[in-house]
């Protein structure tokens, strides 16, 4: 009997998910020929809400676009209104943020090690990861107060000192988190139900990686070299020293090894931040209105890079918010990887990226000004629309395209 | 009561099974509420499982503020959930709305659309708070003399 296609709807409300999102896979026996991601459940307008509120409240509230990589968006935000409006932050002040995304980083890689074992049915690492993850969750409330959304930054610099007493307990705690993550290095190389389990399964080439803007870890484990930290050095990377961890497995085995190798690395400049961080002032005056500007800003969150862009117009309110979240390029990313793959494995895939759809999630709708009819647009349209709507301002895309061609193909 | 509402009102208290729902958090709850569940704070010790399908559980414990098109959804499953139910909900967006009061996609808190049992304040919860929440939820549960409906708040 030839097999039939079915479509199966996972979400948004699913064992698997922790956030609400919809799937739409079409299967073929046991294999995925096809899925569609369906957004906008956790669509909240953040990026509107921004534009009614201060800049200090839009702080607090892109900070809470996501409540794991919270200092990520924060920084990220300021870094843009910062370059507005030319402030120097002090050295303190950019070591200290820096030492609380590295932690960060720590804090959100042993969570998502949990989350990959739970996700193949390996519960004990989960169980594990979460128990040594509290001791950087304790660190991450002494210093800022508290466990998440630290509220930590300020235009301008940071709101908190790190004072003597804090250091030898952040010491200590990085002692024991690095004993721990060795024994979790030799947990994913050596124990053969896990590497089985994770092989080969989420394959995504170097070539579909660089082509489908995949980032973060995901890009890393398929080979890219690619980190902001790295790159483009924000805040005070420049003065430190680390690796830029990357794998040629290309599967979800890697992407276990980067997230390891990173968390060795944090532990790596947690301690260099402490001892090279300099004495002095932690936070300069920022006016309360920014003057009129734009810029761009780029960070790498521990899903990836995450790109904020702020429009100011000399008032003490953005005039426009834009957020590219780490999950928002790797969302295609997981429809080509779950491609011809088995359903079993969905779970383990679409964790592998690490998403983060409250990030994420967007809505988009029109309205036509000549009739007030509000349409939704699917993506095809909306691209032609843009290309279309470009090309009367006099920006043509067929040059850049071509470019980017010829980039890929010298890759 | 009667010996066999005994019974069932010491098992429902012994083993509330809980479903957790994201009713559109920014995911900071939904982490704090796993973290309860895991080996430092444990709230497996009174019984609590987390389960997978809204027809297994007793208590529904939502997270972050009812964006648009989560309210339908929200709704069916709460509707789905066999009697009695309780609702949690936790952290400040779920109590009220939150920093994303006024947002255009944003409903407000989870009682704009379903009845709550326990509001636990905090951004986020932490687990702490949280123990506190379903223990002061249990305790109304089994207080007979107390209508169970009332609705309790952690950390008062």
């Amino acid at each position: 009997m030839p097999e039939r296609e079915v479509k199966l709807t996972i979400g948004p409300q699913h064992p698997m998910l922790k956030e609400p999102e919809s799937f739409l896979l079409t299967l073929r026996g046991e294999k995925i020929t096809d899925m569609t991601v369906r957004l906008g459940y956790n669509h909240r307008g953040i990026e509107k809400a921004c534009e009614g509120r201060t800049y200090i409240q839009d702080m607090y509230l892109v900070e809470r676009v996501c409540g794991i990589c919270s200092h990520s968006h924060s920084t990220c935000f300021i870094q843009a209104v910062e370059e507005i409006a030319g402030l120097q932050v002090p050295k303190r002040g950019l070591y200290i943020r820096t030492l609380i995304s590295e932690l960060e980083r720590i804090h959100s890689h042993l969570l998502w090690l949990g989350v990959a074992g739970h996700e193949i049915g390996f519960d004990t690492l989960l169980m594990y990861t979460w128990r040594d993850r509290e001791l950087v969750m304790d660190i991450l409330a002494l210093l800022t107060g508290n466990r998440v959304n630290y509220g930590m930054n300020t235009i301008g610099g940071v709101r908190r000192d790190i004072t003597a007493e804090q250091i030898p307990q952040i010491l200590s705690t990085i002692d024991t988190l690095e004993e721990r993550t060795k024994y979790y290095v030799q947990v994913g190389t050596q124990e053969i139900t896990l590497r089985e389990r994770l092989s080969g399964v989420g394959k995504l080439s170097k070539e579909d990686a660089i082509h489908l803007g995949a980032v973060g870890p995901t890009a890393r484990a398929s080979g890219v070299n690619r980190d902001v930290r790295h790159d483009d050095p924000y805040a005070v990377y420049g003065e430190l020293s680390f690796n830029v961890i990357t794998d040629d497995h290309s599967d979800v085995y890697g992407r276990t090894l980067v997230r390891l190798g990173e968390l060795m690395e944090a532990y790596k400049l947690v301690r260099q931040i402490l001892k090279q961080m300099p004495e002095g002032p932690i936070v300069v005056k920022a006016p309360r209105k920014i003057p009129a500007g734009q810029a761009i800003s780029r960070y790498e969150a521990p899903r990836g890079e995450d790109v904020h862009y702020v429009k100011a117009n000399g008032s003490d309110k953005p005039e426009r918010v834009k957020v590219r979240a780490p999950t928002l390029a790797n969302v295609q990313v997981v429809a080509h990887m779950l491609k011809d793959g088995y359903l079993a494995d969905t779970p383990i895939v679409i964790a592998a990226i690490d998403p983060c759809f409250s990030c994420t999630d967007r809505a988009i709708a029109t309205t036509n000004i000549d009739n007030g009819r509000t349409d939704r647009m699917d993506w095809p349209t909306l691209r032609t629309y843009g290309i279309d709507w470009y090309s009367k301002q006099g920006i043509d895309f067929a040059e850049l395209n071509r470019k980017l061609r010829t980039m890929r193909e010298s890759n | 009561m009667g010996l066999v509402q005994k019974i069932v009102t010491w098992a429902r208290i012994k083993s509330p099974w809980i479903i957790h729902f994201n009713t559109g958090a920014c995911n900071a709850c939904d982490i704090e509420i796993i973290a309860a569940l895991t080996p430092i704070y444990d709230v497996e010790r009174f019984g609590v499982i987390l389960r997978g399908t809204p027809r297994h559980a007793d208590v529904l414990v939502c997270s972050g503020p009812v964006t648009r098109q989560i309210k339908d959804r929200l709704i069916r499953i709460y509707e789905q959930m066999p009697e009695p139910k309780f609702v949690v909900a936790v952290g400040t967006c779920a109590c009220s709305g939150g920093v994303f009061n006024g947002c255009y996609n944003v409903e407000g808190g989870i009682d704009q659309v379903i009845p709550v049992s326990a509001y636990i304040p905090g951004c986020p919860a932490s687990p702490k708070a949280i123990i506190d929440g379903v223990v002061k939820l249990l305790a109304s549960v089994d207080n007979a003399s107390r209508p169970a409906k009332e609705a309790v708040v952690s950390g008062t």
